[in-house]
């Protein structure tokens, strides 16, 4: 079985050689035995209540990690044998080595630094056209080399030459690496800018907009960095682990509202936070990964790592939930579902908040809506409405809003909006800015095919979609011939480019 | 000036439909209001039931799958939470209109606008024929343009341009675009195609261009069926004395929503409508909006 497996990786057509050495890296983890977990989180791992996202049976480097690239730029480094950057060309050529000594849960990096800031001491007396032509080298270079959709650029949230370079170099050359987040500050930020940013998602789907003072309230002075799918974490640090919740499971076991709140959902938080003191003491104590440059250099700092406390399936645990309450009301349409789902987010914010663990971030795990991987069949990601029953993306906004507070690690939360927005990038500006108002952490566009495009000067009208159902499907896109290959572009490219992060282990 | 003058917040229209976000009425994000009843009575329609009210005749009483419809004392009731949207009562209706139309106050709109307004560019009516309703209209936009929150919002008709000189004079002060159909160049074309002339069109747009409030003009193109080909040098040359800035619009005919005898006359092809469009832009020397979707 074992040995058939890897032949299958061995031989599988569709993988690189080097994706391959990934998968079968993860096989050889995989033989080790699990490390050593108590009974109770053993039965809800094979429940399929919690998930260690296949991060491996004995954990040898944290799951993101945050290095302090500016550091790294002023001052070299002694083990790679590099004098600190003194210009433009010194800076990117520094970068480009150190991006291949930062591991991740992928083995590839997932945050590639807030690159205005730490590209703009160095650039000199370039001019604009010079910068544009090294910006757009460095786009190719990290797109053909580190090809991972999770491998996260910073930028913003002020208005500065590199900032306004990379939102132009990306909108030019529409690749999937690497993938951006813009910081956005309503006291800082110029409308202009925004909107650059906003025209870009209707070109490119990029770059996400991230509520940079929500961010910053949850971490130091130090700073924090955006990474893989909107993970918020501390810069110099990272996510030592992640395990996530299926919080669907949990609803199903439970007798009812309460008794999910008071009783089944506290039990399965403690279970999980042994699993995750199990993870992450491995990974601190036993795997000598602390011991590397990037820790010894200054970095990095191990007191900056935390687990991050993962959920997802909320709009199934509330729909669970109603039904057993004998309520008819659907996750996204009805209040009473809405302030269920809410309720529940406070209360793992309270229970996260309240617990410490061994390696955390001043003690204790972040929460975070996670984004769901491959496998995943039935529950939703995160917090987010169920596809194919979203409401219009202002009714979405509103209806999700109140639970964003609560992730301090982030919350993958995604709109999509039909593709008529093209033609409109006025409308994605708005929609970005109410959003952010609203308190939304991260607004993250899906410029899609929906099934319901309007045109111009009429209303769809339901019965006129023959196969339309009545709560609506996203494989239904043959609706007003919206193909997903118009989209962008993008997807022809997919195939070079790997999504190591949702697609954690093999599948054959 | 416009806070001096009274508003009526009690103002009530007729509205068939109101979407909260929609990126293809005018500029940016707008919440769009769909007003029941409409004077013209197109062959082509795409909201055939926007066109009459409701005469309570029951019809569509019976069509209701989930009983959110009722007849009582004469009057057609809606329960909108029993409705699922299946619009099965549309489909039915003889008399190309709609059960399902609600009342609101300016003041009713007013709180929604305010609910939504950190994501609006602003706020488009449309139909139906929104003019019809032009005092409910010009309370709303009045309200709108007093209000210290909602104020920045752009207030947009789309309009088949069949209002009377006088009309839109009344509306200009708070009107900050419009987007106007021109649906044939000739009267009788327009005529067999609408069941009106289109004088009033025409003086319509001129109207609004003259004072600067003419956003799109749009053009709808029916292959073998309208002019607006065959009279392609005259069309060009009238929208060629609009405004530069003016969005010419062109709409490819679609059997989407459509009932009755134009469903047997064929779609504009995307190469139709890029045969069009290309000989119109030859003629404008300027670029027109093309749809980006063809069914």
């Amino acid at each position: 079985m074992s040995q058939a497996r890897l032949y299958s990786i061995i031989t599988d057509s569709n993988l690189s050689a080097k994706q391959k050495s990934h998968y079968l890296a993860l096989e050889a983890e995989a033989s080790l035995p699990y490390l050593a977990i108590d009974e109770k989180a053993q039965q809800a791992i094979d429940a399929g209540i919690l998930c260690d996202m296949f991060e491996g049976h004995a954990p040898f480097k944290p799951r993101y990690v945050l290095p302090d690239y500016a550091k790294f730029l002023s001052q070299g480094s002694q083990y790679l044998e590099l004098d600190a950057a003194t210009n433009f060309d010194e800076a990117l050529n520094l970068l480009t080595i150190l991006y291949h000594h930062v591991p991740s849960v992928t083995s590839i990096p997932v945050y590639l630094g807030q690159l205005d800031t730490v590209l703009m001491p160095y650039i000199g007396d370039l001019n604009e056209q010079q910068i544009y032509q090294k910006i757009k080298l460095f786009w190719i270079m990290l797109d053909r080399t580190l090809p991972d959709a999770f491998m996260h650029v910073n930028i913003g949230p002020t208005d500065n030459i590199i900032c306004r370079t990379i939102l132009r170099v990306d909108a030019e050359l529409k690749q999937i690496a690497p993938n951006l987040t813009f910081m956005y500050d309503a006291q800082i930020t110029p409308d202009d800018l925004l909107r650059q940013a906003t025209d870009n998602i209707c070109v490119c789907s990029k770059p996400h907009i991230a509520n940079s003072p929500i961010h910053a309230e949850t971490f130091d002075h130090t700073g924090f960095g955006i990474v893989s799918c909107y993970n918020s974490l501390p810069l110099a640090g990272g996510a030592n682990t992640l395990v996530r919740m299926n919080l669907k499971e949990i609803a199903k076991k439970s007798l009812s509202k309460t008794d999910f709140i008071e009783t089944v959902l506290p039990e399965y938080c403690a279970i999980m936070f042994d699993l995750i003191d199990a993870r992450s003491c491995f990974l601190h104590e036993e795997s000598n990964f602390f011991k590397g440059f990037l820790t010894t250099e200054g970095l990095i700092d191990e007191s900056r790592f935390a687990p991050m406390f993962g959920i997802y399936g909320m709009a199934e645990t509330v729909n669970v939930l109603m039904e057993k309450e004998n309520i008819n009301a659907q996750y996204g349409h009805d209040d009473v579902s809405n302030q269920l789902g809410h309720a529940i987010s406070k209360k793992l914010a309270e229970i996260v908040a309240a617990t410490d663990v061994k390696y955390g971030y001043k003690g204790k795990a972040l929460l975070h809506a996670q984004g769901g991987i491959s496998l995943d069949k039935d529950v939703t990601p995160g917090v987010r409405i169920p596809y194919g029953t979203e409401p219009d993306p202002v009714t979405y906004v509103q209806a999700n809003a109140p639970h964003h507070q609560y992730y301090s690690s982030g919350i993958s939360d995604i709109l999509t909006i039909d593709e008529t927005v093209k033609t409109n990038p006025l409308a994605m500006f708005n929609l970005a800015k109410g959003t952010l108002q609203l308190g939304y952490r991260e607004f993250t566009a899906n410029v899609a095919s929906n099934d319901l495009v309007r045109v111009t000067g009429y209303m769809v009208k339901l019965s006129d979609i023959a196969t339309f159902d009545a709560q609506g499907s996203r494989t239904n896109t043959t609706f007003l011939g919206a193909e997903a290959a118009k989209n962008t572009g993008i997807l022809e490219r997919k195939p070079r480019v790997a999504a190591l992060e949702t697609t954690p282990s093999y599948v054959n | 000036m416009t806070q001096s003058m009274p508003i009526n917040f009690d103002k009530q229209g007729i509205v068939s439909k109101i979407l909260t976000f929609s990126c293809v009425d005018g500029p940016g994000n707008r919440l769009v209001l769909f007003l029941q009843g409409c004077n013209y009575d197109c062959i082509t329609c795409h909201n055939p039931h926007t066109i009459n009210h409701c005469d309570d005749c029951g019809d569509c009483v019976v069509s209701c799958p989930t009983e959110a419809l009722t007849l009582e004392c004469n009057k057609v009731t809606w329960d909108e939470s029993r409705c699922t949207g299946c619009d099965k009562c549309i489909d039915v209706c003889p008399n190309k209109s709609n059960p399902k139309t609600m009342i609101y106050s300016v003041r009713q709109l007013i709180e929604l606008i305010t609910k939504h307004h950190h994501f609006l560019n602003g706020i488009t009516v449309s139909g139906g024929e929104a003019t019809l309703q032009s005092g409910f209209v010009l309370e709303l936009f009045k309200a709108v343009k007093a209000s210290k929150q909602l104020a920045h919002l752009s207030c947009f008709i789309d309009s088949n341009g069949s209002l009377s000189e006088t009309g839109w004079h009344k509306l200009l002060l708070y009107i900050d675009g419009a987007m106007i159909d021109l649906k044939a160049w000739q009267d009788a074309t327009h005529l067999w195609l609408t069941a009106r002339g289109n004088h009033r069109v025409i003086q319509s747009i001129n109207l609004l261009a003259l004072s600067d409030k003419l956003h799109e003009v749009r053009l709808l193109y029916i292959p073998d069926k309208t002019d607006l080909l065959s009279e392609i040098d005259a069309v060009a040359k009238y929208l060629n004395m609009l405004p530069q800035q003016v969005n010419i619009r062109l709409n490819a005919f679609q059997h989407h929503g459509v009932i009755g005898d134009a469903l047997m006359w064929n779609k504009c092809s995307e190469e139709q409508m890029q045969q069009f469009s290309r000989e119109l832009t030859k003629r404008l020397g300027r670029q027109v909006l093309v749809p980006s979707i063809y069914t």
